[in-house]
């Protein structure tokens, strides 16, 4: 008996900061959120509830053609990395050797700890007019005139994979690791060409990294806010930017509000299908990373 | 290895890889690098190699070192992420002993709740709590006129708010390392007669110390580098990453900014390799 008094104070003790951690700075959060997002102010101090703000929002071209611009190239930035990062991890899970792949995998970490504001500065002194890529290319002859790379959006592209494409390689190494040779061997055996094995075997079996990856990284790319305003400057129209300038610069926190959620619905959607579409499950996926 | 492909196949693969290691390297070279470049702007041409960024003390060229505004902001970046280490390091590992030991009724749709602040928008934190927390501080002050200032923008808003989705890290960290506990260890210890407390700290603690001290560390940097959640509850306490930010938009890009760079990229590497240092300490077994 005094035992299980034991193990019942012990349970309470140990949910007590998970519950206060959730519930008032996840749940309750959110839940004010929506109480905001649903009220419009018509007086100093009167407010009406109602879907106003949602009916703004979709009343006002700007808005959504935003959102669907940062979800569509979200997804192509999630495809990218994927197609980018998989022959990266790839070769160090199975083909690098052993002391090689302890030194490629912590070189692919070192991007990570530092802050996107930094690999964003460093991509400006590269690719703008006066810099070292332009300038470079005048020296070799190249080129006569100084060449602007920045504020476009191939380039709010090629910022966002590198900003993104480690959160893609890191879990896909740690399935790839746990795969065992013999049933790559085994499709060879079999009589399978290459591209068979990767479409039959390998990835099948890279699944769950994989579809954690594009999870994190869509989330991330779609969430992001320095990247695509210092990269693509004024005119980079990232969903993100709009909520802050709601918030910030109009001070209608409560059309922000209902901005934020909209962001929130919209990636919650992407994912649900995604998850839906390869047959896993958030417990599968992320939190196993 | 596994594949056996032809040798001409094999070359194009390991160049795409140091094409690949090329990419990733460049922008950390190129924020870095200026910061030893003799001259009053970020590009080229070089002009020579200087300290000056870090250490001289007048204008035009003033350095970190005596930039007061930088200073201040790597103070405040670093007593917000010591905070954040600690409190989400407590929680995290109250959570791996919640979800790997205990049994209770819902444990797999709470432990979605766990994982789920990792995959909320950053942004969106920082406005859900930026909104929570100045209703409650309105209401307070005009049904009771408290003036509950810690609810305001500032640092204390910005600690909970790295908090709420930093600690979803550190308890998948510990959370990894309680689950490889031989639970024999600590059985042995009670029949030899040991109480709960100190089967606690003498063994199984221990056991977790690694984990805890590398999710700490991770912690630490993720909070330092933030961005996203912090730019919404920031007030006149501003963390590093917001100071540099606010320099780049209103002054342009300065030499200073790339020697802050460097002294954080140097920081932030050997604290991940003390992280590494720490996890393989004691091979797993």
């Amino acid at each position: 008996m005094m035992q299980k008094d034991i193990k019942r104070l012990s349970l309470y003790l140990l949910f007590a900061p998970f519950a206060m951690w959730i519930t008032l700075l996840i749940i309750l959060p959110h839940l004010g959120m929506f109480y905001i997002s649903m009220r419009e102010k018509v007086a100093p101090r009167v407010y009406e509830f109602g879907f106003d703000n949602y009916i703004n929002f979709f009343n006002e071209p700007i808005y959504w053609n935003t959102l669907l611009r940062t979800g569509s190239m979200s997804l192509l930035v999630t495809v990218l990395a994927l197609l980018l990062g998989f022959p990266i991890a790839y070769y160090i899970a199975k083909i690098a050797g052993n002391r090689t792949r302890g030194a490629l995998f912590l070189m692919c970490l070192i991007p990570l700890w530092v802050s996107d504001l930094i690999r964003a500065f460093g991509w400006i002194l590269l690719l703008r007019e006066t810099g070292i890529i332009s300038s470079s290319l005048q020296w070799a002859g190249l080129i006569n005139t100084p060449i602007e790379f920045l504020y476009n959006d191939a380039t709010v592209i090629v910022g966002l994979v590198y900003t993104v494409i480690l959160f893609m390689i890191v879990p896909l190494v740690s399935t790839l690791d746990g795969m065992d040779d013999a049933m790559i061997e085994a499709g060879y055996n079999l009589g399978g060409n290459g591209p068979t094995v990767l479409r039959r075997i390998i990835i099948p079996y890279a699944m769950p990294g994989i579809v954690s990856g594009c999870i994190v990284v869509f989330m991330l790319t779609a969430g992001s806010y320095l990247t695509p305003i210092l990269l693509g400057g004024k005119n980079s129209s990232w969903f993100t930017e709009q909520i802050y300038d709601q918030f910030i610069t109009r001070y209608n926190w409560e059309s922000g509000a209902a901005f934020g959620f909209v962001l929130l619905a919209f990636t919650s959607l992407v994912i649900w299908i995604g998850l839906k579409l390869s047959g896993q499950t958030l417990n599968s996926t992320v939190a196993r990373s | 290895m596994a594949i056996k492909p032809n040798a001409a196949f094999l070359t194009g693969y390991q160049l795409y890889i140091v094409v690949f290691f090329v990419f990733l390297a460049a922008p950390l070279v190129a924020a870095g690098m200026f910061a030893f470049n003799d001259s009053l702007f970020p590009s080229l041409p070089w002009r020579g190699f200087t300290l000056d960024w870090f250490f001289n003390d007048t204008e035009p060229k003033l350095g970190m070192f005596h930039d007061r505004r930088l200073l201040r902001g790597l103070y405040y970046s670093f007593v917000i992420a010591s905070f954040v280490s600690l409190l989400s390091v407590f929680v995290g590992t109250c959570n791996a002993f919640l979800f790997v030991r205990c049994k209770f009724p819902a444990k797999d749709f709470f432990y979605i709740m766990m994982v789920l602040p990792l995959v909320i928008p950053g942004v969106i934190l920082g406005i859900s709590i930026l909104l929570l927390a100045s209703n409650i501080a309105n209401s307070a002050e005009e049904a009771f006129s408290l003036d509950l200032g810690f609810l305001r923008p500032g640092i204390i808003l910005v600690v909970l708010g790295q908090f709420s989705f930093i600690t979803t890290i550190t308890s998948l960290v510990i959370i990894a390392r309680l689950k490889k506990f031989d639970e024999s260890m600590e059985e042995a210890a009670y029949n030899l007669g040991a109480s709960r407390v100190r089967v606690l700290r003498t063994i199984t603690l221990p056991f977790l110390f690694p984990a805890m001290a590398a999710a700490g560390i991770v912690a630490f940097l993720v909070s330092f580098e933030n961005f996203n959640t912090t730019l919404f509850l920031v007030g006149s306490e501003a963390p590093l990453t917001i100071t540099m930010y606010d320099r780049m938009v209103k002054v342009g890009s300065t030499p200073v900014l790339n020697a802050v760079s460097f002294f954080l990229m140097v920081g932030s590497a050997l604290l991940a390799l003390v992280s590494v240092l720490v996890q393989r300490d004691k091979p797993q077994t």
